[in-house]
């Protein structure tokens, strides 16, 4: 394991990512179906669509931060959960 | 309540591995790289979200972004609709078939480093047939390692010239599944040539479309070796697209940090632009 470097917030990062999808694997084993439904975007999405854009979109919320005022990174953080909560429950 | 068989996964099991050993850990350590330097003999100092914020910030990295961006739009503007055109203008049915399928196909079968390779002695100024003739024949000055302008025509024509076919085949695939009554009903109707491409044509290749685009873009906007292989990024940093200058910072610097965030930076806009293609062109089908 050395060679892959492991820090531990990048570990926390993936410990997270991939437990959302186990709570996602466990969810469609209690309800089939992913949830499908037509959101505010327009598109229709799945949970596991929903669960992609929270991230993907993260990831862009913290990069334009970072590249436009720099660290501390708080304030892209609550703006992060904010967009995952608004995927979620409204994409 | 409706019981599932998930026997189904053991099946994905093997290329889960396969994907598991040749990407998936491969990014992670990549990832683990991003916040980290390193001298080499495996020792790592934690560095933070540093190498993203000075990358954001690089005009070296927005330089090569935008080349990227203007390389991948011209090529994409370029061969969609030429691809769209030769696909319609090739026979359907009889004797030359096989004949255009085959000589379209053929550009593909090369080697990249091999087209980066017959691209430079074909447009070299002195010794080049094309370089030559534009030179020394028509007196048009021409030369793709000296002049900026050259140089990104050259690669551009190069990457249609190499990728074009692939669009083509994709179209051609999608028109001829088209059936004739389609053709005879446009007819009856009195439809124009411009209406059967517009409702008919066009939306019966719309999912082939969607994948020639989508591969297009993904390898445009990830390509490295045919200009490399040409231009070697010159003349100056003109054609420094993104990976050749991912490739100088992580083996030519030894600067496997900032190498690896601007790996990831790439990765998030490949994924977002391939997913933004895909919605957009698959958003009115019925799921």
């Amino acid at each position: 394991m050395s060679w892959m470097a492991w820090t531990w917030p990048t570990a926390l990062l993936f410990i997270g990512i991939f437990s959302a999808m186990g709570v996602l694997t466990i969810l469609e084993i209690k309800s089939p179906g992913g949830a499908e439904r037509k959101g505010a975007l327009g598109l229709v999405t799945t949970r596991g669509d929903r669960l992609f854009l929270s991230l993907l979109g993260s990831a862009y919320i913290f990069l334009a931060w970072l590249g436009f005022f720099g660290t501390p990174l708080w304030a892209p953080l609550v703006i992060a959960i904010c967009w995952a909560t608004f995927c979620f429950w409204k994409v | 309540m409706k019981t599932e068989n998930q026997k189904a996964w053991f099946f994905v099991l093997p290329v889960l591995l396969l994907v598991a050993f040749n990407a998936l850990i491969p990014m992670m350590t990549v990832v683990n790289y991003s916040v980290q330097e390193t001298f080499g003999d495996n020792m790592f100092f934690w560095e933070g979200l540093t190498w993203f914020e000075n990358l954001l910030r690089s005009e070296r990295f927005h330089a090569s972004l935008g080349r990227q961006f203007l390389f991948t739009g011209l090529i994409l503007a370029i061969e969609i609709p030429l691809g769209i055109a030769i696909a319609m203008s090739m026979p359907r049915k009889g004797f030359w078939v096989p004949f255009c399928l085959v000589i379209m196909a053929l550009p593909m079968l090369i080697p990249w480093n091999v087209v980066g390779a017959m691209w430079n002695i074909f447009t070299l100024p002195d010794i080049g047939l094309m370089g030559y003739f534009l030179n020394h024949v028509l007196g048009i000055s021409y030369d793709m390692t000296q002049n900026v302008f050259a140089a990104w025509v050259t690669i551009i024509i190069m990457d249609v010239w190499h990728w074009t076919s692939l669009v083509v085949l994709l179209s051609y695939a999608g028109l001829v599944s088209i059936p004739e009554a389609y053709y005879q009903a446009a007819k009856i109707d009195g439809a124009s040539n411009f209406a059967v491409f517009r409702f008919i044509q066009l939306p019966k290749m719309k999912n082939v479309l969607t994948i020639a685009v989508l591969l297009r873009f993904i390898d445009s906007f990830n390509i490295y070796t045919e200009p490399f292989v040409l231009t070697g990024g010159g003349p100056g940093n003109s054609t420094t697209l993104l990976s050749i200058d991912l490739v100088k910072i992580a083996l030519g610097q030894f600067d496997l940090g900032p190498a690896a965030a601007m790996s990831l930076i790439y990765f998030a806009i490949t994924l977002l632009v391939s997913w933004l293609f895909y919605t957009l062109m698959t958003k009115d089908d019925a799921r």
